[in-house]
């Protein structure tokens, strides 16, 4: 219902102005909300008793949750307040921090499907004047309470439709398109007929009561429109925020579908195919990007000025940092000793990088006791030689091998020589959380903003990665590269387990071959004469980490390939055509 | 790039020693970053020569603080020293003979800034007391063997470096290396009775000087600089081999505590906190030091850089929301001053008043014309007479000549302003409730950003200083004086011979009142004494119930609002905020925003703005929404975010990839109903890879096994 019908003594009400696409959203939601029932055809059933359950929240008690909640926020924002003056976006804490909410399983369809309607100009009608209540930015509540009788549920309903015929009147037929690209289940259909049907019902209902109502001053016919309840985009009240954390945790039970990327036609790209691809895709955004990183460049003096001072830069922000420190390197390093340190990589150490130090920038022949000698001889070596300046450059000092806080306090004592000048980026969104204190003291940290929106093409391009596990392509050339410097017969014993393991692909509680199993069918093949070779062979596949072995509940050793079926098969496949 | 490999993470770049730069220093950069090179140069001296003055300066402040405790500590050393001396024939310390004399010195959370504090300890110890002083922090004592070896390390390794100056390296390493062999505290104790009977029997030359007030058997201080971090076993072991050895080494241990005295109870059990014999010292509290440092840095008439209210606050809060560190509020300080020098081209004149008004007769043209465009000078200017207006305008020497007064002038208002301040600080700062705040900062503060008079707390400070009994404000006005009388400014003079005239009001207030005071309470009683008639009793109640509502004042509430009045006078003369003094911005360094990003920045906002906002970043017209809403423009990896935001814990690939498609195509202006609408292509495979795969580099997903094709959602927020 609209404030405007409130009763006059809820001095409290204010009118806000609200962004259409959080209207939008909301009505998704709720929508959404209906939609998650078990059959189809469920909507109004379903919605009527959770109508019921929430009728008897107070209006009041709503309101003044929603002007807590905003004055714990002014309260905390007091730092982020100043932030206005550097025009921070909208992203305050609040939204970035909150709790694990209850989704549904067809959410990201939904979204998609919204997201797909609004042309990408943005959506832009009239219906920003709507006096209704800003949601604040997250609306988590599928629970909106018309307070009325039977007939208002049909409002509760509508409007997502009716705004959508609104937003997007140039869409053809969006009943259609909606949910033809998510799931096209028959049934959907016919629901989806029957759902416009119920929301023009609703419209007949709601158009006549509106003027009667509604302000005067307002437009009979906007009034219509408009008549939306706006109290439905409030914030859900909070113990329905308890309510919703203990559902969201409730349920163990995993809620998606049980599609895989099988589904497609190319289930699997190899890195190549991959970088083929992404070298050919048309890069949107490019001039504003490189706008964004030029930006950055005139910062270089200024850069090595407080590095002489005495700082270490810590760069931030989305986009990979790797090319501008790159550019920073070239342009203003070319003539100083200087250390890159790839910190992304996978097998990077602590002692890697004090050796590089040591090694081949103090040229000391020698080795250490430990990395604390190595690095309090750097220190003592820089600090009596004080016109010699080193730089250190580490992309991703947040990087998984560095992450480690013995490596994070070793890097800080380094940083905390004065002549050695540190320059860092992080990535991770926790990355901060590796330095306490003390730590960040000896870091002496100045903090940089520099998005750039630049792909993480060379960070993400190692074999940790989820890109190449999908494509299991690295752990394939890896196969057929150990395998083939072996001897006929090892290849023979690797291929029998393999054979094996893809004959049990079926059998889920499968655990691997026993050790007497294979020697026997070893010896059957005529591929080893006693259980010693086997054993030595065996211990070659491990060292190479191509078998894994457990011990079964029996005490017997079972040998496993720990790759997946897909990939086994295609090395079966390759190795035969070998 | 020269820096990408498949097996390697590491490479060193090392120009040949011609090229590399011979001295690459601090000037070079700052010139470099600015336009004006001479002026630079001269900015950056004045840049370097306060911060030099600032360290010093905190330095010195950081003695004098620790000097009270540290004087206590080292008293107390030298007292358990000589009572190891005389062990031998006083039975009182026979009896306490296994017991160490331990200083636990609590020091509050702030562990970084610890490290000046035991560093000016350590120095002091081997000064005055011993030559024996070890420090040892946690990180490096993971087990006993460990412990025992730092601190023969240090304790030998040093004195051999000192002992033998005139040997080469090669002699130096062999002690170090026979230590290695035994590592226990008896070939610490033979090394020390050598090293003792080579004091008494020769003094080397060095020496000399010290050892004098040495005594024979100097003790051996070992110093464990963060106990909580400790491994309690370790300690404990540590403790209990020490008090076996007690008789021959004068041991003593110094507890740095960052939490609170009982951590010793918590970490140690009794049968070793029994071996020792603690005596407990507690430093300043972080507060008190940075009330010190403000009050001597920020408030200091003689430094001309000045932090603008807001450019204080974020220092003042991070201090005390995040840190509690003394050394970041100056490493804040620096960066203000830093960038103010860099940024600001007429800071030039931000300096000592004979080279400011030097600098202003040599300013360029270019300079002229932008302190024409300095806001607060256009605000002077218009207030001038047309006449003038023009020539300020046109004529570069009239404004040098004008600028150089408003440079004095401006002087002259910090002389006065801090004064005043300070004053007014006294007479609130014991006010109940504090309406003006407990610290002087908190004042400074709002005056810096608004009048002050016009703020409802200084009203309530005032109508509380009008209920003050006397003694109460004759005692702050007292101190009003001291502060006064330190001010050479004339105004200052002026006003401290009023407050002086009002005290000395006061005190023939104390001989007349007296009097008057007798009087009237004398006269009412004989009224009614006089008159016992009941409505006679009740009239002249209701009248001098009357009589009291409008009771004329007394003197002294007259004198105190002479007094609160004239102090008014002088708060609104004198505290006014500097924004309205012409040229402030040469000494006002007001960016808050840009220290609060450099100092405390949050990396996870920066990267979910961009994720959620892209406009934000790239001003683009396609990528423009209005708040909450999303353009399917936008990059893939916001998409990507996107989509998953709707996500519970685990997430389908297949299902979040065939809705990025459905995304992307619609962005592509495909028609909704051709055949191939949302359909996943390879191109479009592959952009959806990389931006999973961003994303978990990110830490919002990460992949699992707990189902196939799925990847695990890490947040929960999200816009």
């Amino acid at each position: 219902m609209s404030p405007l019908k409130r009763p006059a003594d809820s001095s409290t009400l204010e009118v806000r102005f609200i962004g259409d696409g959080d209207v939008l959203n909301h009505i998704v939601e709720k929508h959404e909300g209906q939609k998650a029932g078990p059959s189809s055809v469920q909507t109004l059933v379903t919605l009527k008793g959770s109508q019921k359950k929430l009728t008897e929240l107070d209006d009041e008690e709503e309101e003044d949750d929603d002007f807590n909640q905003q004055d714990y926020v002014d309260a905390l924002g007091t730092l982020t307040e100043e932030g206005a003056e550097n025009g921070a976006a909208g992203t305050a804490g609040a939204n970035v921090f909150s709790f694990q909410t209850l989704k549904r399983k067809n959410k990201m369809a939904q979204l998609a499907s919204e997201l797909a309607q609004t042309p990408a100009k943005s959506v832009n009608f009239s219906v920003s004047e709507s006096p209704e209540k800003t949601p604040g930015k997250r609306s988590i509540n599928q629970n909106k309470t018309p307070q009325k009788g039977k007939k208002v549920q049909f409002v509760s309903t509508t409007p997502h439709r009716l705004r959508k015929r609104l937003s997007a009147p140039n869409l053809k037929s969006e009943s259609d398109s909606d949910y033809s690209a998510s799931n096209s289940e028959d049934d959907e259909e016919g629901k989806e007929e029957e759902d416009t049907g119920g929301e023009k019902n609703g419209m007949a209902e709601v158009q006549p009561k509106t003027p009667s109502k509604a302000v005067p001053a307002v437009a009979v016919a906007a009034a219509a429109l408009y008549k939306t309840p706006a109290k439905k985009s409030k914030k859900a009240p909070e113990p329905n925020l308890v309510e919703e954390y203990f559902e969201a945790h409730s349920s163990s039970k995993v809620l998606t579908s049980d599609r895989t990327l099988e589904r497609l036609q190319t289930p699997k790209l190899d890195r190549d195919t991959l970088l083929r691809l992404l070298d050919g895709k048309p890069s949107c955004y490019n001039t504003e990007i490189e706008q964004l990183n030029q930006a950055h460049d005139k910062h270089f003096s200024k850069w090595m000025l407080q590095l002489q001072l005495g700082f270490n830069m810590l760069l931030y922000g989305l986009g990979s940092k790797k090319f501008l420190l790159e550019k920073f390197r070239t342009s203003m390093l070319s003539d100083s000793v200087h250390l890159v340190v790839n910190g992304f990589f996978p097998s990077i150490t602590l002692k890697s990088i004090l050796n590089a130090i040591t090694g081949e920038i103090l040229e000391h022949e020698g080795s250490f006791r430990t990395p604390m000698d190595q690095i309090d001889f750097i220190g003592k070596t820089l600090r009596e030689d004080p016109d010699t300046q080193v730089y250190l450059i580490i992309h991703n000092i947040d990087g998984p091998m560095l992450r480690a806080e013995k490596t994070q306090q070793a890097l800080g004592q380094l940083a905390s020589v004065p002549n050695m000048h540190l320059l860092a980026s992080i990535d991770h969104i926790n990355a901060p959380l590796v330095w306490d204190q003390s730590k960040m003291s000896l870091f002496n940290w100045l903090w940089y903003e520099t998005t750039t929106y630049l792909p993480y093409t060379e960070e993400t391009s190692y074999e940790n990665s989820l890109l190449v596990q999908q494509t299991g392509a690295l752990a394939l050339s890896s196969l057929t590269h150990v395998l083939r410097s072996l001897t006929p017969n090892a290849r023979g014993i690797f291929r029998l387990l393999a054979e094996f393991q893809l004959e049990n692909k079926d059998n889920p509680s499968y655990t691997g071959l026993s050790f007497q199993d294979f020697y026997q069918r070893c010896r059957e093949a005529f591929l080893v004469n006693s259980d010693i070779t086997l054993r030595t062979q065996l211990t070659e596949f491990r060292d190479h980490k191509l078998i894994r072995t457990k011990k079964g509940p029996d005490g017997v050793e079972y040998l496993l390939i720990p790759v997946d079926i897909g990939t086994l098969t295609d090395f079966l496949e390759k190795d035969e055509v070998d | 790039m020269a820096t990408s490999s498949v097996s390697k993470g590491c490479f060193v770049f090392k120009p040949s020693s011609k090229k590399r730069k011979k001295n690459s220093d601090v000037v070079d950069y700052f010139i470099e970053g600015s336009d004006d090179g001479e002026m630079a140069r001269i900015r950056v001296n004045i840049c370097q020569r306060l911060w030099d003055m600032t360290k010093s300066e905190t330095e010195m402040l950081q003695d004098e603080l620790n000097k009270k405790i540290l004087d206590s500590l080292l008293e107390f050393i030298k007292k358990c020293a000589s009572s190891f001396q005389s062990q031998m024939n006083d039975w009182a310390s026979l009896m306490r003979a296994s017991e160490i004399p331990t200083a636990a010195l609590v020091l509050g959370v702030n562990v970084p800034d610890h490290d000046m504090t035991f560093q000016s300890l350590s120095v002091l110890l081997q000064q005055s007391v011993t030559p024996f002083v070890v420090s040892v922090q946690a990180k490096e004592c993971t087990a006993l063997k460990h412990l025992m070896q730092k601190v023969l390390e240090r304790l030998i390794g040093v004195d051999v470096a000192v002992d033998d100056d005139d040997e080469d390296g090669g002699q130096r390493s062999a002690p170090v290396h026979q230590k290695r062999v035994h590592c226990s505290l008896s070939s610490l104790c033979d090394w020390y009775s050598s090293v003792t009977k080579k004091y008494e029997t020769s003094p080397g030359k060095k020496r000399t000087s010290m050892a004098k007030d040495m005594i024979s058997k100097p003790p051996i201080v070992i110093i464990f600089k963060d106990l909580e971090a400790f491994n309690p076993r370790v300690l404990q072991d540590f403790i209990v081999i020490c008090s076996r050895y007690i008789q021959k080494l004068p041991l003593m241990f110094i507890f740095g505590i960052a939490t609170s005295p009982s951590t010793i109870q918590h970490m140690l059990p009794h049968s070793v906190s029994s071996l020792l014999c603690i005596e407990l010292f507690q430093s300043l509290s972080c507060t008190q030091h940075l009330a010190t440092v403000v009050d001597k840095l920020v408030l200091n008439t003689e430094f001309p850089f000045k932090l603008s209210g807001k450019v204080l606050q974020v220092l003042v809060s991070i201090f005390l929301y995040h840190d509690f560190s003394v050394r970041n509020f100056i490493k804040g300080l620096q960066l203000a001053l830093v960038e103010h020098f860099h940024s600001q081209p007429l800071s030039v004149l931000c300096c000592p008043k004979k080279e400011a008004l030097d600098h202003a007769q040599k300013l360029s043209h270019q300079e002229v014309e932008r302190i024409r465009q300095l806001p607060s000078f256009m605000r002077y200017v218009e207030n001038q007479e047309p006449q003038k207006q023009v020539e300020l305008l046109t004529n570069d020497g009239c404004v040098k000549e004008v600028c150089k007064i408003l440079m004095k002038a401006l002087r002259k208002y910090h002389k006065n302003y801090y004064p005043i301040l300070r004053c007014l600080h006294t007479l609130t700062s014991s006010l109940p409730k504090y309406p003006l705040g407990k610290q002087i900062r908190e004042i400074h503060i709002s005056c810096l950003e608004k009048n002050v008079w016009e703020t409802e707390e200084y009203d309530s400070a005032m109508q509380l200083l009008k209920l003050m009994a006397k003694d109460e404000l004759v005692a702050l006005l007292q101190k009003c004086v001291v502060i006064l009388s330190s001010s050479k400014s004339k105004k200052m003079k002026a006003a401290l011979g009023q407050l002086q005239n009002y005290l000395a009001k006061f005190d023939q207030l104390d001989t007349l009142s007296a009097e008057e005071v007798m009087q009237e309470a004398v006269s009412p009683e004989k009224d009614l004494q006089k008159k016992t008639d009941l409505f006679q009793l009740q009239k002249t109640l209701l009248e001098r119930k009357e009589t009291r509502r409008t009771k004329k004042m007394t003197p002294f509430e007259v004198l105190r609002n002479q007094i609160l009045e004239f102090v008014d006078s002088l708060v609104r003369a004198h505290l006014v905020p500097p924004e309205s003094q012409p040229l402030n911005e040469v000494c006002y360094y007001g960016s808050s925003g840009v220290l609060r990003r450099h100092l405390n920045a949050t990396p996870r906002t920066s990267i979910q703005t961009a994720l959620s906002h892209p406009y934000y970043y790239l001003q683009h017209e396609g990528l423009k929404t209005d708040s909450g809403t999303f353009s399917n423009a936008a990059p893939d990896i916001c998409i990507v975010h996107k989509l998953h935001l709707e996500c519970g814990r685990l997430i389908n690939l297949f299902d979040w990839l065939e809705a990025y498609s459905t995304v992307v195509s619609a962005a592509e202006g495909k028609d909704p109903d051709s055949s191939d609408y949302g359909k996943v292509d390879e191109l479009k495979h592959a952009r959806f890879i990389q931006a999973v795969s961003e994303l978990e580099f990110l830490g919002f997903v990460k992949s699992t096994k707990m189902k196939t094709d799925h990847v695990a959602r890490l947040t929960w927020g999200g816009c």
